[in-house]
This record gives C-alpha cells, sequence and structure tokens, in this order.
C-alpha cells in the first residue's frame, strides 16, 4: 500500500518535472533552441539524428530540435489561452446558472447541453473551418468547446455550497449576492476546478496537434507539434522516422504529464473522487 | 411595543412533479410539506423566547423565514415598526445588522476558507464604515467578549476545536451589536462541558449587551436555563407557550406534558409517571383534520377533530387543546 | 449476583504519527448478570474505545497492550480470531449510534435479521423470516411484516434503531453493547427506545453495557454505573449511591455542569479539557482541572477504593471512610 504510494507519487512527480521543463524550454526557447527553427541548413536537409542536430533536420534542413521548441511555445500558448478563457467563461455561467437558478439556469444549461451534443473536436472544426485557422480562432474554437466541461462542474459544486450553512450565515451576515457568489462560494469551488482546468490543459492540447494535424489549425511556417507530425508522416515511408517520431513523442509526453499531474491532484484535493472519471 | 413580531407564519413547500400538476387539473390545491404552518409569538425587547419541538416541527424554518433566508408562504414578520416581509433588497439587507442568528452546526457555518479575523470582521465591513485597523481592533474585542484569545483571529477554522468554533459564530453574530439574535440549536453539537460554558456565554452576553433571542432548542433543560418563555411546536404549529416557570411546573398541553415527561432526569430516586405518545410524527405532507395531536394522543375525544386554536388559559399562557 | 464480564486491567494504546495516545488506561469493571451498567463520560473520555476493545475490534493503530476481558469464564483477550468471531454477535452483541448507516441499504431488514437466524443458528429461510416477524414484534415494531419487507431510507431514525436491537438481539446474546443509542433520536423517541432495552434486558435476561454522555439516561435505565475521565475509570458503583453521594471531583463536576427540569440548579462547567491523552503525565489525570488537587495527586495514580458497599472511587482527595486501598 505504502510502496504503491510512492511510486504513484513519484510518478506525478516526474509528471510535475516535465510540465516545468517544457513550459521553461518554451518560454526560454529563442535562447535554449540551439538554432533558429526557419532557418534552413542546405548542407544537412533530411539529416538524422546525430550530435549536430540531436533530434535530425527536415527536407529544408531546419534544425527538428529548435523547431520541437519553438512548436511546444504555441501548443502551450493556445492551450493555455483557450483554458483560461474557457475557465474564466465556464465558471461565470455556471455560478450564475447555479446560484440563481430557475429560467437562468435552464437557458444556460440548454445552452451548454447544445454544445455538447456536437463531438467537441466536430465542432471545434467546424468553428476553425468557418473563422478561418488563425491562432485567435483556434484558442476561441478550442475554449467554445470547453466551457461546458467548466460551466456543469461550477453549477454542480454551486447547487452543493449555496445549500450549506455558511452560505446562509453569509447572508445573514448582510452580504449582497455577489458578495456571496464571489467571497464565500467560488473560493469554495476551486479544487475540482484546479482538477479539470489540469485534465482540460492535456486534452486542448490534443485539440490544437489535432486541428494542426488535418490543416485547420496552426499554418506552416509557424511550427507546431500537430502540424510537425502530419509533415514527418509522409516520410515515415522513406525511411526518416525522427520527423514523425520526436514531435509526436512531445505530445504524448506533455498530454500524459498533464493526465496524471490532474489526477494526483484530484486525489489530494477530493479524496471523495478516487477513482472516478 | 414587542421587539419582534410573528403573524400567522405559514411555509408550505411544494412537492413538485407529475402530482402536482394532476392536482391543479384535478382542481384542487396542489399537496405540499406543510412545514410550518400558521405561527405567531411575540418577543419583548431583553426577553429571550424558547422555541422546543422534535425534529420535523418547524422550528428550524421559523428561524429562516424571520431572518428571510426562505421567504414566507404567508404571514407577517415585524421587527420593531418594520414588515420585514415586504422588504426585499438593499432595504432587508440594512436590516440585518439588528437581526443576527448563531447556526446549529459550528463548523458548516463557518466558511473553510476565510479566517477568524474575516468572518468576525465580515460583518462590520457590510454595515459600518469603520476603517481597517478600527474594524481589527473592533474583532478582537468582540473575541475577547466570547472568551477567545487575540491570538487566534489569524487562525482557520480547521484548526480550532468544535467548542472555539462556536465562539467564533457567536462572536460574528453580536459583532455589530444587534438587538435581535436567532439561536438555532447553538448547543446541540457540543460536548456536556462545553455545552455548559456556552449557555453561561450566551446567558451573559444577553445581560451585558442587553440582547433579545430566539432560543430554538430540542433540549428542554438547556431552554428552561436561558428562556423566559417558552413556546411549543407540533407539526407546525405552536400547541402551547406560557412563561418558562408555569410552562414546567404545570404543562396543560397533552404534548407538552409528553415531551417533558420523556426527557431523563439525573435523579434516580425520582419516580415521574410518563406520558407516552402512541406510535411517531405523522408526515407534515398529510396533517389531519383537527387537533393534529390526535392520533396520537392519550387523552384524545370526539371534539378533538374539530379544528382547534390557541386560546388563554391562564394569563399569558396559551393552549391548543381542546381538553385543557 | 454472578460476574458475566470481568475486565482488569485493560489498556489499549494508539501508536500514532504524533505519539502514543494512551486511550484506555488499566480499566478494571464487572458487568453483573441482568444488570445494566452505564459508562459515562466527556467526548474523549475512551468509553467507545473500551466497548470496541472488549469486542476486540481495535484497529492498528490501536492494539490491547495488557488486560484481561473474562466473559462466562473464558478471557476474549487470548482467544484466537475464530474464536473471537463466535463470540461477536452471538454471545455478545452490539448497538451503534447511527443505525441508518449501520443497517445494509441495499437490503430489506427484514432479510438482515433473518440472515442472522440462517448463519448463527442455521435456521431455513422460511424459519428465519417467522423469526424475524417475531423479533420486529418483540422491538415493539408495528405491522412487522410491511416493516419487514421495507428498506432502511424507508424507516424512521427510532425505528432503524428498533431494527438495529432487534438484529443485536437476534442470536439472544448474553451482553448487549450499546454505544450512545438515544443521541441523535428525539427525546420522545430517545425515552422509548431506552425503556425497550430496559424491558428487554429484563426479560431475555441479558445484561446491557450503555455507554453515554447523558447522566440522565444513567440514572433513568442503569443499575451500576462506571464514570471514565481521560481514559481511566474514576468511580464506580450503584447508580442510586453514586447520584446520592458522588465522591470523585469528576463525578461531582459532572452533576453540577448540566442544566436540568427537574431542579432550579446553577450550572457549572467542568473547569479545563480533557487532557491530551498523548503521554499523560503520571499521577491523577483529572489534576489538572481538579479543584481540590494534592501535591501526591500529581506524582501517583490513585488506585481505586471501596468507599461504600457498592461504590469505589479512585481519588486521593476523596473522603473515604477508613476502607483500605484495593490492591
Amino acid at each position: 500500500m505504502r510502496w504503491r504510494r510512492l511510486t504513484r507519487n513519484r510518478l506525478s512527480f516526474g509528471a510535475l518535472c516535465v510540465i516545468l521543463a517544457v513550459t521553461l524550454t518554451s518560454l526560454l526557447a529563442p535562447w535554449v533552441a540551439p538554432y533558429d527553427p526557419d532557418n534552413p541548413d542546405a548542407e544537412a536537409t533530411l539529416a538524422s539524428v546525430s550530435m549536430r542536430h540531436p533530434l535530425g533536420t527536415d527536407v529544408y534542413g531546419r534544425d527538428q530540435l529548435s523547431r520541437v521548441i519553438h512548436a511546444g511555445r504555441i501548443d502551450l500558448l493556445v492551450a493555455l489561452c483557450a483554458t483560461a478563457i474557457a475557465l474564466t467563461l465556464g465558471s461565470a455561467l455556471g455560478a450564475g446558472a447555479g446560484y440563481r437558478g430557475g429560467w437562468v439556469d435552464q437557458l444556460v444549461m440548454r445552452s451548454v447541453d447544445a454544445i455538447m451534443a456536437f463531438p467537441a473536436f466536430i465542432l471545434a472544426m467546424a468553428i476553425t473551418a468557418a473563422l478561418g485557422n488563425s491562432i485567435a480562432n483556434v484558442v476561441a474554437a478550442i475554449a467554445i468547446t470547453h466551457v461546458p466541461i467548466y460551466t456543469r462542474l461550477i453549477r454542480g459544486e454551486m447547487l452543493r455550497v449555496r445549500e450549506t450553512e455558511y452560505a446562509e450565515a453569509a447572508r445573514t451576515v448582510g452580504n449582497r449576492p455577489h458578495q456571496i457568489v464571489l467571497y464565500h462560494l467560488l473560493p469554495n469551488c476551486v479544487p475540482p476546478l484546479v482538477v479539470q482546468a489540469t485534465l482540460a490543459m492535456g486534452f486542448a492540447i490534443l485539440t490544437v496537434a489535432a486541428l494542426s494535424f488535418i490543416g485547420l489549425g496552426i499554418h506552416p511556417p509557424q511550427s507546431e507539434w500537430g502540424q510537425m507530425t502530419a509533415e514527418g508522416a509522409g516520410y515515415v515511408v522513406s525511411g526518416e522516422w525522427w520527423l514523425v517520431l520526436f514531435p509526436g513523442f512531445a505530445i504524448m509526453l506533455t498530454v500524459l504529464a498533464f493526465n496524471l499531474v490532474g489526477d494526483t491532484l484530484r486525489d489530494l484535493l477530493d479524496p471523495r473522487m478516487r477513482g472516478v472519471r | 411595543m414587542p421587539l419582534l413580531a410573528v403573524e400567522g407564519l405559514v411555509k408550505h413547500f411544494p412537492l413538485g412533479g407529475p402530482g402536482e400538476w394532476l392536482d391543479r387539473v384535478r382542481g384542487h390545491a396542489p399537496k405540499a410539506v406543510r412545514a410550518v404552518d400558521g405561527v405567531s409569538f411575540a418577543v419583548e425587547p431583553g426577553e429571550t423566547l424558547g422555541l422546543v419541538g422534535e425534529s420535523g416541527c418547524g422550528k428550524s424554518t421559523v428561524a429562516r423565514l424571520i431572518l428571510r433566508l426562505v421567504d414566507p408562504t404567508g404571514g407577517h414578520v415585524r421587527f420593531g415598526d418594520v414588515n420585514l416581509t415586504a422588504l426585499a433588497g438593499e432595504p432587508l439587507r440594512r436590516q440585518r445588522r439588528n437581526l443576527q442568528m448563531v447556526f446549529q452546526d459550528p463548523t458548516a457555518s463557518l466558511n473553510p476558507r476565510l479566517s477568524v479575523r474575516r468572518a468576525v470582521e465580515e460583518p462590520l465591513r457590510r454595515h459600518s464604515t469603520l476603517r481597517a485597523a478600527e474594524r481589527r481592533e473592533r474583532a478582537a474585542q468582540v473575541l475577547a467578549r466570547v472568551g477567545l484569545e487575540r491570538e487566534l483571529l489569524d487562525r482557520y477554522p480547521h484548526e480550532l476545536s468544535g467548542g472555539q468554533r462556536q465562539r467564533v459564530n457567536i462572536a460574528r453574530a453580536i459583532v455589530t451589536e444587534p438587538r435581535f439574535v436567532v439561536l438555532d440549536e447553538p448547543t446541540s453539537s457540543l460536548d456536556v462541558s462545553l455545552r455548559a460554558k456556552a449557555i453561561l456565554l450566551l446567558a451573559e452576553l444577553r445581560a451585558t449587551l442587553g440582547m433579545s433571542y430566539l432560543f430554538i432548542s430540542h433540549d428542554l433543560a438547556t431552554v428552561k436555563y436561558l428562556a423566559g418563555r417558552v413556546a411549543v411546536m407540533y407539526l407546525g404549529t405552536i400547541v402551547e407557550e406560557a412563561s418558562t416557570a408555569e410552562l414546567f411546573r404545570q404543562p396543560r398541553h397533552p404534548y407538552t406534558k409528553a415531551l417533558l415527561s420523556a426527557v431523563p432526569v439525573p435523579d434516580p430516586t425520582v419516580q415521574r409517571e410518563r406520558l407516552v405518545l402512541r406510535g411517531e410524527v405523522p408526515s407534515p405532507i398529510d396533517i389531519p383534520a383537527g387537533c393534529r395531536l390526535r392520533g396520537r394522543c392519550p387523552l384524545a375525544q370526539p371534539v378533538c377533530a374539530e379544528p382547534v386554536t390557541l386560546r388563554e388559559v391562564a394569563p399569558r399562557h396559551r393552549v391548543a387543546c381542546h381538553l385543557a | 449476583m454472578t460476574d458475566l464480564l470481568e475486565v482488569r486491567d485493560l489498556t489499549v494504546h494508539f501508536d500514532t504519527e504524533a505519539g502514543l495516545v494512551e486511550a484506555v488506561d488499566g480499566v478494571t469493571f464487572n458487568v453483573r448478570s441482568g444488570e445494566i451498567l452505564g459508562v459515562v463520560g466527556e467526548s474523549g473520555s475512551g468509553k467507545s474505545v473500551t466497548a470496541l476493545a472488549l469486542l476486540r475490534l481495535i484497529r492498528p493503530p490501536g492494539r490491547i497492550v495488557q488486560g484481561a476481558v473474562r466473559f462466562e469464564g473464558t478471557d476474549l483477550v487470548g482467544l484466537s480470531e475464530d474464536e473471537m468471531r463466535a463470540v461477536r454477535g452471538t454471545r455478545i452483541a452490539m448497538v451503534f449510534q447511527s443505525p441508518r448507516t449501520a443497517l445494509n441499504p441495499v437490503l430489506t431488514v427484514g432479510r438482515q435479521i433473518s440472515r442472522l437466524f440462517e448463519l448463527h443458528q442455521g435456521a431455513s429461510r422460511a424459519e428465519g423470516r417467522t423469526r424475524t416477524i417475531g423479533m420486529l414484534k418483540l422491538v415493539g415494531i408495528s405491522e412487522p411484516e410491511r416493516r419487514a419487507r421495507q428498506y432502511a431510507h424507508q424507516l424512521s431514525g427510532g425505528m432503524c434503531q428498533r431494527v438495529m436491537i432487534a438484529m443485536a438481539l437476534a442470536t439472544s446474546p448474553r451482553l448487549l453493547l450499546a454505544d450512545e443509542p438515544t443521541t441523535g433520536l428525539d427525546v420522545s423517541i430517545a425515552a422509548q427506545i431506552l425503556e425497550l432495552l430496559r424491558d428487554l434486558g429484563r426479560r431475555t435476561g441479558a445484561s446491557i453495557l450503555l455507554i453515554t454522555h447523558d447522566l440522565g439516561v444513567v440514572a433513568e435505565v442503569c443499575d451500576r454505573v462506571a464514570v471514565m475521565h481521560a481514559g481511566q475509570i474514576v468511580e464506580v458503583g450503584a447508580v442510586r449511591a453514586i447520584f446520592a453521594r458522588p465522591l470523585h471531583p469528576y463525578t461531582q463536576a459532572l452533576v453540577r455542569s448540566i442544566p436540568r427540569i427537574d431542579r432550579d440548579v446553577t450550572m457549572e462547567p467542568i473547569p479545563g479539557m480533557v487532557p491530551s491523552l498523548l503521554a499523560p503525565p503520571p499521577g491523577c489525570r483529572y489534576a489538572d482541572r481538579c479543584p481540590r488537587v494534592l501535591d501526591v495527586c500529581r506524582r501517583d495514580r490513585p488506585a481505586p477504593r471501596a468507599a461504600a458497599p457498592d461504590q469505589e472511587v479512585a481519588c486521593h482527595a476523596a473522603e473515604v471512610e477508613d476502607a483500605p486501598a484495593r490492591g
């Protein structure tokens, strides 16, 4: 039992390190990356893994390592913005619906149900296809598909905390409705929100990559993991495996790390939800 | 003029669902939980009224109706010369300064994310123009008054014991020096020795601050200690109301008698005759017509099927029983 | 009267991260055949742990460090786990404080009782059912046939407690441990449950160990009472004797600390708090709260002394007519 808890903690500690490393290299990309990601090296096109190019080069001779590092920037940025927007918007809607109830609740929840009726990825595809695939539109597409997650979560939490005695006490003491929600109720909904946001970060990164993979996300020449994987996929048959492997590995590692940390946070913050997904 | 007057207070919780719809179609009133069904009483300045009854009798709903945490289906609550039931929004909020409540569960009624300081200062923030330093000083004073050290100001609820939490709750309720405090079973979750301390503290605060209490409890011994008058509730209505001394010496309503005779007395030499009621409290959805105790009362007569109202049987002693 | 249960020097420790908690410390008492013994004290006085220790239900990090629990002539502490299981539920049964959570929510209450007859007494299903109905009648449940088909959530709190008592009595145990059986119930329901316990004790001849924090309950139903403070028994004896003349300062303080409906009293809270049981100092554990504390109290733990024909007190300061200290 103790041993399992230890490995579990070790695993999540490792995952946390991965997230930190990815974040740091993304932040410091211009200084960490050995080459300019867009600068071709004419002498080494489609070069395999070597000391000079640890992850090889692509068809133009651009350094894969530098491109993967710079791609992480855009992936994290898009996922973070989308998560932040979805979280803010979703929480506000969920808080309003849960606290007010009645027709507000009905309106919000039915709209959310309508969004959820579409498979999230198809909806994101439709949005970027309709609006054009700029970075802002990718963020918007992911944010919209993620809003329902937070709205439902916060509404449920709201229904729980608004019936507590401290919520009644807050009213008795003379708080106005918005003060009750902001100072007393929302802060008590934060733990599950943190868990959900961490898990959703992984999912958002996956969505950016998937959108870019099918050409509806980030455009070249800006490097992005999904789009790099898509480009690299064409070279697998001719034997240039590093082009698809490393960006794909970056996606997997980052998403896995976010999921692991999210699961551990859930166990730490809310023992009741252990084993539930 | 009484400080607080409750007149014909009614609270029905609709059952909802298809049953309600069917009832409406059939043209009779939809079924509802009749939690509070016509309650009237008054509390004079400086007086403590005890409200006793068993679980489900509606006493906690009365507290929440007075504080307007739930909206009444009918009736009025008058506080001084203000009709609280007619107020809403900002005017109602301003009244809360003078009307506070101590909740039953000392843990659940404190926001786990607020320090003691913030919890106790909050009413001042909402109702006064005191500056931060003054609020701090006032919070420390009130904490001292309820017998807690100043060091506890920066603690969080989970770092306090149950007794300390209840004191923080009391401090929060009295920090704006309200004229009226509703105490909803404030001692029921406390251990024997802590209970005694809490009761003495409440009595002392009442004496020094000149507050009035509505003291809600199922513990008759505590009510006897703290209240000057007692109202006994059964199934959403008051069945008897009298001064504490008179009620305990000479209960008139069979329900009051049964309740008093059921309280275990810490004296093995006392032999008491017990008035035992049959069965259990009926559902507040299907309340029997006439006297509500009729089905369980060992003294019931045919006349008990007639509606019964509170009437004065002695000066300031009201009973709702045909036979009293 | 003979002793059904004899507890000698029972000591239970909990080895927690904060240190060794001496939850029950050298507790000695006996339960006579057919009597109701009350165990009274504040929360944290070790009354529930004592009851669990009798059934050997203490879970790690807790353990019975020493002591003997002689029940019907055998020492339960020395039994194997299998032998103990045979005692639990058949010879000694337990009634818990929260009946609703102690009942299985997915089985009808009738089925739960009937299973006991089938498991412990090899009754057939039909036979189990008839005896279940009889049992429900015995504990005063009206319409037993209908109630037997219901689930715990369909019954009121008082009804659930009656079912729990029926379950406990199904195997006709000789000793019933009741841990705060009326806490959380309304006064009139609580009175009915206490009446039922007393009545059943008389009818079946079983002894009852009744754990409570309410002195009123002790006075109403118990024959004898043991007063516990901080894991130790400070006074034990006949209820009438102890209420007439409490000798231990703690018992006296306990009696004075409750508001009562039968007379007008000035209530005095017990001074201080229940002391921490983490490495408590030697000597009397009540010393820091005691108004009559002597120098010797902080040095030596007081041994129980006979004070009256049926009253023993463990206090250096109590006025006891020259009775020799018991070894």
